[in-house]
This record gives C-alpha cells, sequence and structure tokens, in this order.
C-alpha cells in the first residue's frame, strides 16, 4: 500500500515543482516572446509526466511482472460474432469509422481491423470492408493482407474485400446499408469516427439482424450506438482494443500507464474542486491553463 | 525492412511533431514544420483518389459481369461515376458544359440530384432516431427508467410547447434541467468519456511512436 502511495505521490510532487519553478514565472513575465512556447510548458511536463508513466509500467511488463487489465466484454465479443458469421456461412463487415488516416481513431480501427482479419482468416469467413477515403483503403488492404499471409490462408485473401464505396458522407452511408440488406451480414464491426451517420448504419443493421460490434471516441454518438448495438467500446476502450486483443505483456503496460495517469488526474480534479468550492482556486486554474 | 521503415518514419514524424508545437512557427524551423506535413499530407491524398477510382470500378464492374445479387446497382454506380467524373475533368474551354463551373453537367447533377438525396438520407436519421429510442426507452429496468424519465424531461424542455408546460408546473423546472441534467451529470460524463479518449489517444499515439504498437501495419 505503502509503495503504491509513493508510486502516486512522488510524479504529483514532480508535476506541481516543475509548474511553480516554470508556469508562474512565465505568467510574471507577461508573455515575452521567445523561440519556445513557454506558455506551454505545463503542456509539456503533463508530456513528459505521461510518457514517463506509459513508459515504466511497459518496462515492469517487459520484465515479467502481471499486469491486471480489466475484461472489455465488447471485445470479447468480436470471436464470437465471427464465430457467429462462420456457422450461418454469412460475411462480417467491417467499418473503420468516416475519417482520413490522419486521425487516431481510424487508426486503432485499422489496427482492429488487422486483428478481425485474422480471426476471420482463420475460419475463413467472408470480410468485407467499405471505406471512405483512398489512404483508408491503401491502409486496410496492407492490414487484412498481412493478416491473411500470417495465418497462412493467403489463398483467401482477395483485393476487394477492402473496398473504396463513395468520399461522400451519405452516399457511403447509403451503399453500406444497401450492402447490409442484400448481404445480410451476420456480424457488423463498427469502429473508429462516426458522426450523423452513425445511427443510420446501426439501426440498418439492427433490422438486418446481425449481431453488432461498435466502438467510438465521440460522446455524442455513443447513445446511438449503445440503443442500437449489442456491446459498445466506449471512448478509451477502442484504444485499449488492439492491445487487449494482442495479450501482449509490452502493450498492456501501455493501458496500465494510463490508468495511473488517471489517477492523477482524479486526484488533481479533486483538489481543484474543493479549493475552486473555497474561493482560493484561481492560482490552481492558471497552473493548467494552456495558452 | 517492410517493419523497420515504417517505424523510423512514424518515429520521426511524431516525434518532430510533437515537438513542433511547443516552438513558435515565426521564430524557428521547427514551429514550421507542422503546417508543412499537413501539406504533404493533402499531396498525398490527392494522388491516392486514383486508388480508390481504381477500386471503386473494380468491385462494381466485377459485380456487374457476374451477375451477382444487386448487379443493377453497381452498374448504377459505375454510369454514375463517370458520368460525374469525365465531363468535370474535360476543360471548359471545349463547352460551358464541361468543367465544374456552374451550368456543367457536374454542377448541374450536384446541385439537383447529388445534395437532394444527400438531405433526403439526412432527413431519414428521423426516424432511425424514433426507432432507436422507442427500443432504448422501454422501462424493462431500474437504469432503463431513469434513462426513460430523464429523456422525457429533456426532449419536454427542448421543444417551445413542452416548455411552456414544465414552467406552469414550476416557473424555474427548465433551468433546473439544464443546471442539473444538461450542465451537470450529462456534462461530467461526457468529460469522463472524453479525458479517457483523450488520454487513450495520447497512449496510442507514443506506442505508435516509440514502435511499440504495430498493428496498424497488420505486425505484432
Amino acid at each position: 500500500m505503502l509503495k503504491n502511495f509513493k508510486i502516486i505521490l512522488i510524479p504529483i510532487t514532480v508535476f506541481f515543482l516543475f509548474l511553480f519553478l516554470t508556469v508562474e514565472p512565465v505568467l510574471a513575465q507577461g508573455g515575452e516572446e521567445s523561440a519556445f512556447r513557454l506558455e506551454r510548458i505545463n503542456a509539456l511536463v503533463f508530456v513528459l509526466v505521461f510518457s514517463a508513466a506509459v513508459l515504466l509500467y511497459t518496462r515492469w511488463a517487459k520484465q515479467g511482472k502481471t499486469l491486471f487489465v480489466r475484461k472489455i466484454p465488447g471485445i470479447d465479443a468480436v470471436e464470437e460474432a465471427v464465430g457467429r458469421a462462420t456457422e450461418m456461412g454469412k460475411p462480417v463487415l467491417f467499418i473503420p469509422g468516416l475519417q482520413e488516416l490522419d486521425d487516431i481513431e481510424t487508426i486503432a480501427a485499422i489496427s482492429i481491423l488487422g486483428r478481425v482479419a485474422k480471426i476471420t482468416a482463420q475460419y475463413e469467413t467472408p470480410l468485407l470492408v467499405p471505406v471512405r477515403y483512398p489512404l483508408v483503403l491503401a491502409a486496410g488492404q496492407e492490414v487484412v493482407e498481412q493478416a491473411y499471409t500470417e495465418m497462412g490462408k493467403r489463398d483467401f485473401y482477395n483485393r476487394d474485400i477492402v473496398r473504396y464505396v463513395a468520399g461522400e458522407q451519405m452516399a457511403f452511408t447509403s451503399t453500406v446499408n444497401g450492402m447490409m440488406m442484400r448481404e445480410r451480414p451476420a456480424a457488423n464491426i463498427f469502429m473508429g469516427a462516426f458522426f450523423a451517420e452513425a445511427l443510420l448504419l446501426a439501426e440498418t443493421g439492427n433490422a438486418a439482424g446481425s449481431i453488432q460490434i461498435a466502438g467510438t471516441a465521440r460522446p455524442e454518438q455513443l447513445p446511438f450506438f449503445i440503443a442500437a448495438c449489442d456491446y459498445t467500446l466506449m471512448g478509451e476502450e477502442l484504444y485499449a482494443a488492439s492491445s487487449y486483443l494482442s495479450k501482449e505483456p509490452l502493450m498492456l503496460g501501455g493501458l496500465k500507464g494510463q490508468d495511473f495517469i488517471k489517477v492523477i488526474i482524479i486526484i488533481l480534479i479533486l483538489i481543484g474542486v474543493i479549493l475552486v468550492s473555497f474561493d482560493v482556486g484561481d492560482w490552481y486554474y492558471k497552473l493548467f491553463k494552456m495558452a | 525492412m517492410r517493419t523497420t521503415v515504417p517505424v523510423v518514419i512514424a518515429f520521426l514524424s511524431g516525434l518532430v511533431l510533437a515537438v513542433s508545437i511547443f516552438f513558435r512557427p515565426d521564430k524557428t524551423i521547427i514551429g514550421q514544420i507542422e503546417p508543412e506535413i499537413l501539406v504533404w499530407v493533402t499531396i498525398v491524398g490527392g494522388f491516392t483518389l486514383f486508388l480508390g477510382a481504381v477500386s471503386i470500378t473494380r468491385v462494381n464492374f466485377n459485380t456487374v459481369r457476374r451477375r451477382k445479387k444487386g448487379w443493377g446497382y453497381s452498374l448504377l454506380t459505375l454510369i454514375s461515376v463517370f458520368v460525374m467524373a469525365l465531363p468535370s475533368l474535360l476543360p471548359s474551354s471545349w463547352s460551358p458544359l464541361f468543367g465544374d463551373a456552374e451550368g456543367s453537367i457536374y454542377d448541374w447533377l450536384f446541385q439537383y440530384l447529388d445534395k437532394p438525396m444527400m438531405a433526403t438520407m439526412f432527413g431519414i436519421l428521423a426516424f432511425y432516431i424514433a426507432s432507436a429510442a422507442y427500443r432504448a426507452f422501454r422501462a424493462r429496468s431500474a437504469e432503463a427508467t431513469i434513462l426513460l424519465l430523464t429523456a422525457t424531461l429533456v426532449m419536454l424542455w427542448r421543444v417551445p410547447m413542452g416548455e411552456a408546460f414544465l414552467r406552469s408546473i414550476h416557473v424555474a423546472l427548465p433551468e433546473l434541467i439544464n443546471t442539473y441534467v444538461m450542465n451537470g451529470v450529462n456534462m461530467a460524463v461526457q468529460r469522463g468519456i472524453i479525458i479517457g479518449a483523450a488520454l487513450g489517444a495520447a497512449s496510442m499515439s507514443l506506442r505508435i511512436i516509440l514502435g511499440i504498437e504495430r498493428t496498424y501495419m497488420g505486425k505484432g
């Protein structure tokens, strides 16, 4: 217990020490311009503490320390969904969101696609991956081909598994909805960034009787997925999915580091709530304000 | 080689972009890198559009050729793609129907076919919301009942007639719903999800930059 307490206390102390030593003098200078954006020093401190935590836990994982990661039912359901598709002899539909490849949600979705493709390759289940952007098409084709090759099922790989369908949001949606109603996939997996089309896709999949798993980091679309899908990965679970599915200790270490930073943030929020409640929180607020 | 080169590129790009936000663009070269790389991304994206055109043509052409289920839709897609794209690629100096200016074939198709169809798809969303809400708001459990009651209050507050009704019960009721439901519970939960997602994104970015996570290349 004492050891855990020390682990939390030391970075917090270092964090505050940095802030006091750097942010206050900069604010007092009245914004004198230098090449380095001194007013962003608090963000730099946070990046350093965060990186240190992730790397520390990754190192521990590498050394063989057992790391507990809670079960995420939505991710566990992926294999079950592919199994159902195999039994029914129907395809699995995977949509890696509607954003470009420079969006981290799309990269997370492409990572999950690699895992899903390995399972579909293993069971020889047809896979359909419609995409909205050509760059996502190229990345998706590469990942799926690699997955089929790794599973020794190169013969089952077809370049048209990942296909470009339309560049416009609603044109994409109507094409995929048509695909759902004609092909009747046994499982629909929606991972990545979704917008107004989230409910259009999920409701159509629901009407087609598919088992549906969704994951997005956009809070405004989550209620729609929760209402229409069987499982939903919320926010950080989307980014954790590839590590969780890989079961590699090295990648799970990153998740634990992230959890540790969350504990620090919760403590910082509680301190802020107390200070603001007693009307003495102005200095504290300034520490976290980023220009 | 196929793994090392992308990992090195990801490391250098990620590191440079992360560092560049701490430097002023007008005073350092590193501060100017971010907008420069965004231009590169746009150029690369433009070239890859050709890949998209090849993919959409091949998939739909094969469907039509093999008379697969729904081949008529594929034929329509192929016709739409080429009827929309080809006249817009021809120079407008040949005919006012070419190019993408007002009065061209492309503009006509966009204004009178594409836009109304997109608007129709968006309009259909209302019916989908109704069917999803019906399923979500069925009072099957304590949680679903709380959701039903809260959603009813919020929906009432959002429409003028409902707001008038709430005010007839108590004049401050709409403000109370706004303060405690929307700006209280709802915002707290949303912020919790946003903080978690932001940390997840940062953690994943770090794993990619350091080469720990290679699943986006199909490795690992």
